[in-house]
């Protein structure tokens, strides 16, 4: 799959989305877990890869030609994990067994339990790196596959997700496109009282990537930046997606706490509420 | 142990594509030819280790067996948590190569110095920690390492060391190689250590005491079975590594020991815990460890003295 769908195709990519959003919070509910607040922010990003963007064959999940997608921001990934499960990696009923121990779906992701993770993540700074080596590997080899690593934004402080820049653009990776999921939040503050990232685009600029900046709920700029990554060239992409933490439900919305705090019963019935109603 | 390795490397590569070589910006005089002959499958990453480690993680993922290069310190401790996440957790066929074991950039001060890798490296799960204790055992160290799947960190020592097995080898990982036979004592010895213990063996036997020699070139997974077979041939186990006293070859024979219930003395010679007093040559600094061949025999005859 490759281009801007149509209206209708779109449309519904926004209601997977909507659903997805039932999906995670469910599982955190459930499972009585927290980063439900940075998994929300990036549903709409990972719900246009997933079911426009990436060429995937679940069925066929070691065809050396597919593509790549790593979620290194692995604190969010009961949205990776609801979306593969849509996509067909896993039954969707396997995502109820996250409240069990000795289940498939660890709070990080790990690519030896789950089917469809490329790779294992949770410490912050590592995915850009892992990237790098697999947009290198695809280059060498001349393979058709494509690398797409998405990184929070407080994971933009790592001094190693600066080094995976330097070589991603000095190595002329094409193939690699970051998303860098901006919701303004990192774990116990703000961006800008924590660590401020601006001028955040030009530093990307200054290190040799192409550069867009979108709103990352918006799907039809999703897809416009996924589609503009494909073009031939040999800078790697950065796609700034301004976004924000908690998306879809009131309660969590550019709230510093969802980013630890387990849904209760009255978040529950608020938030299914809320998600079916809008 | 460097020019064999390279070397070794190198000619495995021309047969096998595979095979990657990333160095952190080192090599000069020694990687020249490896990058002049197979530029496909080297790559310089600069002085940005943890992102060389990430990177040749992304290569293993997509097929490639990739060695790593950088002085111990910097391909160890600096990156470390990207080995342990992005190679072991995924137990990948990437091989850390750090160079200047033990005390062998002596001049360049204790930022150079590498006596703690080993304790670190293993720490890890999935990994293999080899030491080889001469070039020959570097080469087949190095082939042994394309042939299996997983992590490995290969510790070698710098340049010059002398060969001490008789020809070339064909070794196990895991397997300790005797080298010499006797009833009175083993020692057992690591990477840079071999030699002396070679000379040590020498120097008792003038003495009439006949000590068996292991190279362990294998930290982990240590030969457990030569442990055992050394704890019930001999009254005392010397092991001889140059590294901390904490967590190297010294700490995983005394964890296998305890773990076997094995009842025999074991004298540890192995660097104290701490960083250099002052600057000096790699002979000056393990004399100052108390690594030097006059020292441990002295600490052997004093272990002998005492009645067990």
């Amino acid at each position: 799959m490759a281009g801007i769908p149509a209206a209708q195709a779109v449309e519904g990519l926004r209601a997977l989305s909507r659903q997805m959003r039932e999906d995670v919070f469910t599982i955190a509910y459930r499972a009585k877990s927290g980063h439900l607040g940075s998994a929300f922010s990036v549903i709409d990003l990972l719900v246009c890869l997933y079911f426009h963007h990436l060429r995937l064959k679940p069925e066929k999940p070691d065809d050396p030609d597919r593509d790549r997608f790593i979620l290194s921001k692995g604190h969010g990934c009961s949205a990776l994990y609801a979306v593969l499960a849509e996509r067909g990696f896993f039954p969707k009923d396997d995502l109820a067994t996250c409240t069990k121990d000795g289940n498939r779906f660890p709070g990080h992701p790990s690519s030896t339990l789950t089917p469809g993770v490329e790779a294992s993540t949770g410490s912050l700074g590592h995915g850009l790196g892992v990237g790098v080596g697999m947009a290198l590997a695809a280059k060498l080899d001349e393979r058709p596959s494509r690398t797409v690593v998405m990184v929070s934004d407080g994971e933009c402080d790592e001094g190693s997700t600066w080094e995976a820049m330097l070589a991603a653009s000095h190595w002329k990776l094409g193939g690699l496109t970051c998303i860098i999921d901006y919701n303004k939040i990192q774990s116990f503050g703000r961006v800008s009282e924590i660590m401020e990232l601006e001028p955040f685009a030009d530093k990307w600029r200054a290190f040799g990537w192409h550069v867009q900046e979108i709103d990352g709920h918006d799907h039809e700029q999703i897809l416009a930046s996924l589609a503009a990554t494909s073009l031939a060239g040999s800078r790697p992409h950065a796609i700034i997606a301004h976004t924000v933490k908690g998306k879809g439900v009131s309660f969590m919305e550019d709230a510093v706490g969802w980013h630890y705090w387990t849904p209760q019963e009255e978040h529950y019935k608020q938030a299914m509420a809320e998600l079916r109603s809008c | 142990m460097r020019t064999t390795f390279v070397k070794t490397l190198l000619a495995i590569a021309k047969r096998d594509p595979r095979i990657m070589l990333l160095t952190g910006d080192l090599g000069f005089t020694v990687f020249e030819e490896f990058r002049d002959t197979l530029g496909r499958q080297y790559l310089n990453a600069g002085v940005a280790e943890q992102n060389m480690v990430g990177v040749a993680a992304g290569l293993a993922l997509s097929g490639r067996r990739v060695f790593v290069y950088s002085i111990v310190p910097f391909v160890t401790f600096r990156c470390f948590e990207h080995i342990r996440n992005d190679v072991c957790y995924h137990n990948l066929p990437v091989c850390i190569v750090g160079v200047g074991g033990g005390y062998s950039y002596g001049h360049m001060g204790s930022t150079h110095h590498a006596l703690e890798d080993i304790a670190v490296m293993r720490s890890l799960p999935n990994m293999k920690v080899l030491c080889p204790g001469d070039p020959l055992e570097t080469e087949a160290l190095v082939h042994a390492i394309v042939e299996q799947d997983g992590p490995c960190y290969l510790r070698l020592g710098k340049a010059g060391e002398p060969t001490l097995h008789m020809e070339p080898l064909s070794l196990t990982i895991g397997r300790a190689i005797e080298m010499r036979s006797g009833q009175d004592l083993t020692l057992i010895a690591s990477g840079t250590m071999l030699e002396r213990a070679l000379e040590i063996a020498d120097r008792l036997q003038g003495g009439f005491v006949r000590a068996s020699v292991l190279s362990m070139h294998t930290v982990k997974p240590l030969d457990v079975e030569a442990v055992r077979k050394a704890a019930a041939a001999t009254p005392l186990l010397v092991t001889l590594e140059e590294h901390s006293r904490i967590g190297g070859l010294g700490s995983a024979v005394a964890e296998a020991l305890s773990l076997e219930g094995l009842a025999v003395r074991h004298l540890l010679c192995a660097a104290p815990d701490g960083f250099a007093t002052y600057a000096g040559s790699q002979e000056y600094l393990r004399a100052c460890a108390g690594l030097t061949v006059p020292s441990i025999c002295k600490r052997i005859e004093e272990v002998c003295r005492v009645p067990a």
